[in-house]
This record gives structure tokens, sequence and C-alpha cells, in this order.
């Protein structure tokens, strides 16, 4: 099976801080990956190149064979195939939330508005949301709003969806919420990338799991072997640290 | 968002107490700022009154019967300003929106425009209006062109709106910066080209947040309508100078800022009001629950 996302070689610098190291992965279609790592280690700028909202210094990118990181390439094509979920959200404040799910598809996709709204409103309900479907953001807890943004994202049908770590800002109530919604979405069969720092969770919905360390991937395997029985000694030092914390 | 139910609560006797603590300082303030504001505003009336020049002042800046028998004049010349204030502030409007998005694109085709809008923007925002009004009221009709036309309010406007085009402008683009990259990278990301995302996510919130400032602006924008009177338009400034400058009594000045003052305190305290209101909201923007 080749895999519907594939990277060779990435690098990327912030100006004299190299953030991703010659780094490589491989995301079979209907998989759910899972990158783990320390803060500064490379996860969220590994999301963001894929999604190309950072251009890298070295290596290819493709989606469906296709040479994604190629400059000649149509950026929004591109985007609309792959959705990127948010740790703020960053939902639109100035829209209801039936607005901002159907925002993309009407302008992006060009649906009409009676076909963008039935969508909207079919995925709220999906979801348990549809009696907010007229609420603005800022009336929404946390962890609906963030339900909203992944919806959001769903309204396009992405090939693939990048989650950076998107329970990060909500609190240990709020976070089962979210995290239902993306286990519903990889039992759907869900090409996902998937930041997070929620151990159990990883466990639970990843076919791949990846350390993160210094902009590499250090050690890559089923969520039993990286999380039970890391063979590298960093990613020994992580989980214990991890342990230590209480997060794991 | 909790909704329990609250008919069953009595205060207790404690808060009952608290309440009329709370009112006897109340009345007590209350007390205490009326004493002191009749003594302070009744000791400088009473300056004012008894003072040797008192008579004159008011015959020459308050005489009641000349002030009514102007009003009509002037008033009449305030009818222009607030022609010329919601006309130009209509063109204002479209020009400074293009001005900001110009400055504020990164389009290779628009480069030259984003200099040339640059540009207009610096010298109009630091040229002194009385100056661009001189030279647009007196200068263009001494060019002797054919096709521009030679009346005196017109070329007021035009000078008006080109130096406010400028100010609003800038109050425009700090709005689109203002917006947080995020809200732009969440666009992007469902796919919107840059021009959907500055139409549909950016301008909205950013336009919305430079409201009060810009209310601001248009209440200097009728104030300085009053400047094309050196034009000899005959606005609200110029009918008062002309009445003045016929008896040397200056109380049609006086007219003519009353009238002003009429319309601009309204103004101004209802953008108050809405900095207030932005500024609760913003409070409650972004939080957590």
């Amino acid at each position: 099976m080749s895999a519907l996302l594939e990277l060779r070689n990435i690098r990327k610098s912030f100006s004299t801080e190299l953030v991703l190291d010659n780094l490589s992965l491989e995301v079979p279609e209907h998989t759910a990956t899972v990158l783990i790592g320390a803060s500064g280690s490379g996860k969220s700028t590994l999301l963001r190149c894929i999604n190309l909202l950072e251009s890298i210094d070295d290596g290819e990118i493709y989606l469906d064979g296709q040479e994604i990181s190629d400059p000649l390439v149509n950026v929004d094509e591109v985007r609309r195939k792959l959705a990127m979920v948010f740790q703020s959200f960053n939902l639109f404040p100035h829209m209801s939330v039936l607005e901002n799910i159907m925002l993309a598809p009407i302008k992006v996709q060009g649906k009409s508005k009676e076909e963008a709204r039935a969508q909207g409103i079919e995925l709220l309900q999906r979801f348990g949301l549809s009696e907010k479907f007229d609420q603005y953001p800022d009336r929404l807890s946390g962890g609906q709003q963030q339900r909203v943004a992944i919806i959001r994202s769903l309204a396009l049908n992405p090939r693939v969806l990048l989650l950076d770590e998107v329970t990060s800002a909500l609190d240990p109530v709020l976070v089962n919420e979210v995290l239902s919604v993306v286990r519903d979405l990889k039992s759907d069969g869900m090409t996902m990338v998937l930041a997070t720092h929620e151990m159990g969770f990883a466990t639970q919905v990843a076919d791949q799991v990846c350390f993160l360390q210094a902009g590499n991937i250090v050690e890559r395997g089923t969520p039993d072997a990286v999380l039970h029985n890391p063979s590298h000694p960093q990613t020994r030092e992580f989980l214990k640290r991890l342990h230590e914390a209480g997060r794991l | 968002m909790s909704e329990r139910n609250n008919s069953a609560w009595s205060p207790s006797s404690r808060e009952l107490e608290r309440r009329k603590e709370r009112g006897r300082i109340s009345r007590r303030q209350a007390i205490i700022a009326a004493i002191s504001s009749v003594l302070v505003l009744g000791t400088l009336i009473s300056i004012a009154i008894t003072s040797p020049g008192w008579a004159v002042v008011r015959k020459t800046f308050f005489d009641v019967n000349y002030g009514r028998e102007v009003l009509p004049k002037v008033a009449e010349g305030i009818w222009i300003n607030l022609q010329l204030t919601f006309i130009g502030g209509a063109c204002i409007g479209v020009i400074a929106l293009a001005l900001a998005l110009l400055r504020t694109t990164k389009s290779p085709a628009l480069t030259p425009f984003r200099y040339l809008a640059t540009a207009y923007v610096d010298i109009f925002r630091g040229a002194p209006l009385i100056l661009i009004i001189l030279l647009v009221g007196f200068g263009v009709p001494a060019l002797g062109l054919s096709g521009i036309p030679s009346n005196v309010i017109f070329l007021g406007t035009v000078a008006v709106v080109l130096t406010y085009s400028a100010y609003v402008a800038e109050v425009i683009r700090s709005g689109i910066l203002s917006i947080h990259p995020s809200q732009r990278a969440a666009a992007r990301s469902l796919g919107l080209t840059s021009t959907q995302t500055m139409r549909y996510v950016v301008l909205p919130q950013a336009i919305r947040r430079v409201v009060p400032p810009l209310l601001n602006d248009f209440v200097s924008l009728l104030k300085d309508t009053g400047l094309v009177s050196i034009l000899g338009v005959t606005d609200a400034v110029r009918a008062a100078q002309i009445n003045a400058s016929r008896t040397f009594n200056y109380t049609p000045y006086v007219v003519a800022a009353i009238l002003f003052l009429i319309i601009t305190i309204p103004m101004t305290r209802y953008t108050d009001r809405a900095i207030r209101q932005r500024m609760s909201n913003q409070n409650s923007e972004g939080v957590v629950l």
C-alpha cells in the first residue's frame, strides 16, 4: 500500500534555529499518525509545513502522488484536500457557528447556500451541536468551539485531517468531548496526523506513533511499541518525565 | 450558563444591614458632591459676573438679541457644513478603504499601486489641511484647465476628501493589521484565497474594531469643513464672520460654535459609549470556559 501522504527529508529552520532536520514520514490512507514529543520538538511546525502554511527549506511532500512542495502548485487547491485544526480553535468570531462551517463550502467549493446549510446542519447534528447553530463562538465553551472547528474542516471532505494539539487549551472534562469526535472520525476511516500530549488517547487511536526530538523522528512504531516498550533512550526519558508529571 | 432557581432566595439579615450601610454611604457622598459643586461653580460664576469687564464681554459675545437675528443665516451656513460632511464622508470611506487595501496587499501586480498609496498617505497625512484647501481651492482654478469645475464648494470638498482619506486609510489599515495572524491561517487552511480571506474574514472584523476611531474622525471632519470658509464658501463660519465684521460684535461666532456643539457633543457621547462597549466586549472575548 502506497502512502496517501509522504514526507521525504524535510528540513525547516527559522533564521538560525533548525526546527525540522531531515525528517521523513509516510501516512497510509485511513490511518492515524500521532506525533508526540516535548514542546519545541517540531510537531506543530511539521503540521504547518504539510498544510503549506510554512514553506520548507528542503525535502519533498507528496499528497496522493502529487508533489505539493512544488512552488508551482496551487496552494489553495492543495489545502482543500488538507484540513487543519488549531490548538486555539481560530473560529471566525464575527460569524455564527453555521456560518463558520458554511463559508469554505460556499466560497471554495462553490456549493449553493442551501446545500452548504444542509450539510452544516447534518454535521452539527452528528456531533451533538445542532442546537448551537446560530450562536456566536464566544458564547460556546472551549470544547464546543473546538468541535465546531473540527466540523468546519470536515465540511470540505478533506483527504487528510491535521490536528495540532487540539485539546491543549481545554480543561480535562472538555478534552474528552473533543477526543470522542476524533475517535469517531478514526472509526470512519479518516486519515489523520495529530500532535498531542494525551498519551492514553494516542494509544487508542494511533496506527503509528512518532516520537519527535530536535526536529527528527527518533522512534516510530505501533503505540504499544513506542509508548510501552520504547527502544530509544530519549523516548524512555521523555515518557519517564511525562510519568513523573502525572500525564501518563 | 447555569439556570438554577433563584426565586426561593431572600436576603439574609446581614445582607439587609449591608444594603442599609451602602445606602447611607452613597447618600453622604451625594451630599458632599452637591456642596462642593455649588461652592466651586458659584465662585467661578460670581467672579465672572462681578468682574469689571463682564458688561462688555456680555455685550460683545453673548448679545442675545443680535444672536437671534443672525441665527437663520448661520444655521443656513451650517447646512452647508453638514452637506460637505456627509457627501465628503461617503467619498472618504470609499477612497480610504481602497488605500488601506492597497497598502496591505502583497499581490505583485499591485506593487506600484502599493508604493503610490503609501506616498499618497505620507503626503496628505503630513501636510496641513488648510494648505491643501488653499492649493486646491485657489491653485486649481488658476490652472485654467477645461472640464474642471471652479465651484468653491466642490473644490473645498475635494481638498477635505483628499486629506481625510489619508487619515481614515491609516485607521482602517491599523484595524486590518490588528487581526491576529491565526485568523488568516485558519481561513487559508480552509482553502480560501488571500482575497477571499481579506473579504470574508479579516475586513469584517477589522472594520468592526475601528468603528469608534472612525466616529472620532467623523466629528473632526464636521469641524474641519469650517475651514473651507477661507475659499469664500458661505458656511456657518463664513456667515458668522460676515456678520461679526459688519458690527464688531462677536456674538455670531458664539452662535456658530453653539450650532457646531449641538451636533458634535451628541456624536462624541455616542462615540465614547461605542468605545466602552467595544472594550467590555473585548474583555469577555476569548474566555475558555
